[in-house]
């Protein structure tokens, strides 16, 4: 362990609630970046991956453990790695050249020694030609190239990558990754180990060494392996087929330990685990799980998960929302990465809208907690609404300040669908349309 | 190709360094030089004026032949109220932005001071600058310059601490990881990112300094003249001996300045903004500017940019980056600093208990007439405000509808209104009140007209745009369902020029509250008109010298100020925003 660059002890990230409660979005973790290897960190959206990343790169302090650069503490110094950004987060007043050779002028480096350099990495990255232009004058796939250059220029012994080719289109991602891992291969990266972050999971089996899976709500390590397939690697053969397949039933196994060999669950942490967690809302629309249970319906009831999503063109973080959605509505139950459609599933598909409305509105209020509670506050208030300040409070119990938000429209969302509840925005309240109206009618009736 | 052809692209480099351009570029070098040149003279002449003897009685010429120099000096109040302007900008919006314990304080304050009546400001500034130079011009020179720099500087720092705020994370993360030092994150991309908002709020600013400018160019303080020489003093004293043709040429002067101020000044920076606009793709009808164009061929101009500004701010980088390698940057601050910034922080809290209880004891030497005066003054005011708002609503809602849906008549009326607009009220106002007195017209209704004059463009420009702004997919959707003119407008005008309008209507208040304090007590040929209302009171309490009035009015008006903005205009803006606005 002596030769890894970057190791995290324990590191966790939480955020203290007034209260006392603290929100945990990463429970302690260990982790380490050795020479030599491409590293990817895969996970659904919420678990934390990008709060990791900076961690890792000292841009961003743990609330407890440490960070460990060649053994030394980091002590909030940013250590010798760079960034490829998901954004690319180019400076757009500044040239190609002068993007690229920033890094250099913040080190003080000369204008002479700086150009050189410069002009070569943008050459290496295939931008020749373009060194004049404006970032907002090239396409997504060159303006990454750009990132990648500035990446470079300073040879970082990490180069880190937060959802580097998840703003491109499918072929422009596909070739800059083709070239990013060619360049690897053949030595001609100016960089000792590479730190992928992603959501795509044929990406992370296309690149990595070595995969870390996590899982979220905390963000914690569900599972850690190496992938040894030599490079260049082919999609279709059965070793990579597995790869895939084993990650898809470690994302699709969300409330059973990760079997992590040689870490066993400590008997303390799960009954902590416990206080904290909350039924969390995955983030689908009514629409697309009755869109997705036609789908299943359709293809005789079950099938493959990393099948369904290949041939859907969809990512996981857009089918697994919707995957585990129809679970927590008891529309879908899931075998080892397969997805089957349940009886109650089948009929919500099969039904026109109304219909739809109505079992949707059987099984939210049957499986989920938050409409549970809204539907049961609003019937026992006497005028049958209530500020949405009630249900954030809550909310913001258990998740943090975008989670809240993102919870909250779900919750929205699924509750109107099933005309659990309305919603009025410009006063923010939820209120009962129907309780209320007969009451006003009784009232009336009674004077 | 003439959509991509962008000169500040490709300056020097490529073809299009060998377009036949050189003759002409030899012929602009020298304008350009000549122009530089006659600037300079210009400063140093007025220069000496200003470091000269003080002079209590400026005569102020009414001979045309003058009005360059009237202007020139103008000019250059504006000037050096804008440069003071930028400086603080850029120092509060900094601090308010990065340290969190300053911001907590730095932005109420700043909404505070935004509403307090500039003008009202005056007396107190003139006595003091002329109080601490009291035997030579520039006292009054800085008391005007000092009045302006606090009527445009607000906005403006409240635009770059918002720019500042709202930079995207990753691009500060990129700055962090690569270990940008303070002077290459300021240059290379706080400033960049907030040029855009910062050059609109200068061009705001700039226009309401005109507006003050020539408020204060005669100001008459009791029996004190702080007269300066100038296009506001000119255009009152000529209508003042009611010399038309005096006035005409005022006018026609201070609308020249104006569009040149607008071709040499803020399109050529407006056009060389465009670059930081964070976009991700190129707009096709970026603004243009035949200035800019015309100082980027220069071929002396781009010697000298790359002969000494570019190593100039190579060496500031270099500098910059090896100091700060040389010091730890997330070393605690040394002890000394942190006991300096608490003794600042205890010396600016004492400051301000004391003004403040002095303020109260000057408050509590008002007698029961004058409080009354205030309150019937601050409703009279509120009236008048409201109804000029109302009638300027009225007639620019209908007519920018129709302008804003009318492409060819907007490229007619546009320019025309902008020009009208920015052509200062008060500088009007003599020539208004004027009419008004020949007409018999009294000043009770006729300030309606002059609050009236400065405010109603603020709702036509936003009326204009607002209308511009609804989509065609939407005008179809209500012509295809036979929609009848009052549901044209209730269902699909009204809400969709709203939030524009709204915006329109709070620097309309804004701005009629302020100018209240001109318009409703005026001093034309020896002669003092008067009325009801609290700017009468503000204007007089000054006049009179009586302070604690004076101080009372002013408090009194920022309070409703204030109010009005919380209770009707907050509420409004939230309303435009959740439920107007147009993006889903």
């Amino acid at each position: 362990m002596s030769d890894s660059i970057i190791q995290a002890r324990a590191v966790e990230k939480y955020y203290p609630q007034p209260d006392g409660n603290k929100i945990e979005v990463i429970a302690p973790t260990d982790l380490d970046v050795c020479p030599g290897k491409i590293v990817a960190l895969l996970g659904p959206s919420g678990s934390g991956k990008s709060t990791l990343l900076r961690m890792l790169t000292g841009l961003s302090k743990p609330s407890s453990g440490e960070v460990l650069w060649h053994g030394k503490p980091m002590d909030g110094q940013i250590p010798h790695v760079s960034i490829v950004f998901q954004s690319f987060a180019l400076f757009p007043w500044l040239t190609v050249l002068e993007n690229v050779e920033a890094p250099m002028v913040a080190r003080g480096m000369g204008a002479i020694e700086r150009h050189k350099r410069a002009l070569k990495m943008i050459d290496t990255v295939g931008l020749d030609g373009f060194e004049t232009a404006y970032p907002k004058e090239l396409s997504g796939g060159m303006k990454q190239r750009v990132g990648f250059a500035r990446a470079l220029v300073v040879e970082p012994e990490v180069l880190f990558m937060d959802e580097p080719f998840s703003a491109l289109d499918v072929l422009t991602a596909e070739n800059l990754r083709s070239e990013l891992l060619e360049l690897w291969m053949n030595k001609k990266m100016p960089t000792t180990a590479i730190f992928v972050v992603t959501h795509n999971i044929e990406e992370a089996v296309l690149l990595a060494d070595r995969v870390i899976v996590l899982g979220r709500n905390p963000g914690r390590i569900r599972s850690d392996f190496e992938i040894d397939i030599p490079q260049f690697r082919d999609r279709k053969s059965p070793r990579f087929l597995a790869y895939v397949d084993y990650i898809y039933k470690t994302l699709t196994r969300p409330d059973e330990e990760a079997s992590v060999p040689g870490k066993a669950a400590q008997p303390g942490d799960a009954k902590q685990r416990e206080r904290t967690k909350f039924q969390m809302l995955p983030h689908a629309r009514p629409g697309g799980i009755a869109g997705f249970m036609e789908l299943l319906a359709d293809r005789g009831g079950r099938d493959d998960l990393y099948k369904l999503a290949d041939e859907l063109a969809m990512d996981v973080d857009d089918l697994l929302p919707i995957v585990d959605a129809s679970v927590m509505l008891g529309f879908a139950v899931l075998h080892e990465g397969d997805v089957e459609i349940t009886p109650e599933g089948r009929k919500f598909g099969e039904a026109d809208i109304q219909m739809q409305k109505q079992i949707f509105r059987e099984a939210a209020l049957k499986n989920v907690a938050i409409l549970r509670l809204i539907e049961n506050t609003l019937h026992a208030k006497r005028d049958h609404a209530i500020g949405e300040e009630f249900f954030r409070d809550i909310l913001d119990e258990h998740f943090s300040k975008d989670e809240v938000e993102r919870q909250f429209e779900t919750a929205l969302n699924w509750g109107r669908y099933g005309e659990i509840f309305d919603y009025d925005s410009g006063s923010g309240r939820l209120f009962h349309r129907e309780e209320a109206d007969a009451d006003a009618v009784s009232i009336l009736g009674e004077a | 190709m003439a959509r991509t052809w962008q000169p500040t692209r490709i300056l020097g480099k490529g073809p299009w360094s060998l377009l036949p351009a050189q003759t002409w570029s030899v012929l602009t070098d020298f304008v350009i030089f000549a122009g530089g040149l006659s600037v300079f003279y210009v400063i140093v002449v007025l220069a000496r004026t200003w470091f000269g003897p003080f002079n209590p009685h400026v005569e102020i010429s009414r001979d045309p032949t003058k009005l360059p120099m009237y202007a020139a000096y103008s000019l250059l109040r504006i000037t050096v109220a804008y440069i003071l302007s930028l400086a603080f900008t850029l120092v509060y919006g900094y601090v308010a932005a990065y340290n969190a314990t300053a911001e907590r304080i730095m932005i109420p304050l700043l909404d505070i001071l935004q509403s307090i009546p500039v003008l009202s400001f005056l007396p107190g500034v003139m006595l003091a600058m002329v109080a601490l130079f009291p035997r030579h011009q520039i006292g009054v020179e800085l008391g005007a310059i000092l009045l302006i720099f606090t009527g445009q500087v607000w906005n403006m720092a409240f635009s770059f601490y918002s720019s500042l705020k709202s930079i995207p994370r990753d691009m500060r993360e990129a700055a962090q990881i690569y270990r940008f030092n303070w002077y290459q994150r300021f240059t290379q991309f706080e400033l960049p990112y907030a040029a855009i908002g910062l050059v609109w709020n200068s061009m705001m600013s700039v226009a309401g300094g005109w507006f003050f400018l020539m408020a204060c160019e005669m100001f008459v303080l009791g029996d004190r003249d702080f007269r300066l020489p100038g296009l506001g003093s000119y255009l009152q004293t000529a209508a003042s001996a009611g010399d038309t043709q005096a006035i005409l040429w005022g006018i026609g002067v201070m609308i020249a300045v104006i569009v040149l101020l607008d071709q040499i000044v803020w399109r050529p920076v407006i056009a060389w903004a465009e670059k930081f606009k964070m976009e991700q793709v190129e707009s096709a009808d970026a603004p243009r500017s035949w200035f800019l164009n015309v100082v980027e061929h220069s071929r002396g101009l781009i010697k000298l940019r790359k002969r000494m500004l570019r190593p100039l701010g190579e060496r500031l980088a270099m500098h910059f980056a090896h100091q700060h390698h040389a010091v730890d940057e997330d070393a605690p601050p040394a002890a000394w600093k942190v006991w300096t910034g608490r003794a600042i922080a205890t010396i600016a809290v004492l400051a301000v208990l004391y003004a403040v209880s002095r303020a109260i004891a000057m408050l509590t030497g008002l007698n029961g007439m004058e409080y009354r005066e205030l309150l019937t003054g601050a409703g009279a005011t509120f009236l008048r405000v409201l109804a000029a708002l109302v009638i300027g609503a009225a007639w620019t809602i209908p007519a920018g509808v129709v302008i804003g849906f009318n492409p060819k008549l907007a490229r007619i009326a546009q320019p025309l209104a902008q020009i009208a607009a920015s052509v200062p009220a008060t500088a009007l106002f003599p020539i208004v009140l004027f009419m008004l007195i020949r007409i018999g017209g009294g000043l009770g209704f006729g300030s309606i007209v002059l609050l009236l004059l400065g405010t109603q463009w603020y709702i036509l420009f936003n009326v204009i745009a607002g209308a511009m702004a609804i989509p065609t997919d939407l005008k179809e959707a209500s012509a295809l369902f036979k929609f009848t003119r009052g549901q044209r407008w209730r269902k699909l005008i009204l809400p969709g020029i709203f939030p524009y309008l709204i915006t329109g209507m709070v620097t309309a208040s804004g701005g009629a509250w302020n100018a209240s304090i001109v318009a409703e007590y005026f001093h034309l040929k020896d002669k003092t008109y008067t009325t009801v209302g609290l700017g009468a009171t503000i204007s007089h309490a000054t006049d009179t010298g009586n302070f604690d009035l004076l101080l009372a009015s002013t408090i009194v008006m920022a309070i409703v100020v204030v109010t009005v903005n919380r209770l009707v205009w907050r509420r409004m803006y939230r309303l435009a925003a959740t439920r107007y606005t147009l993006d889903t």
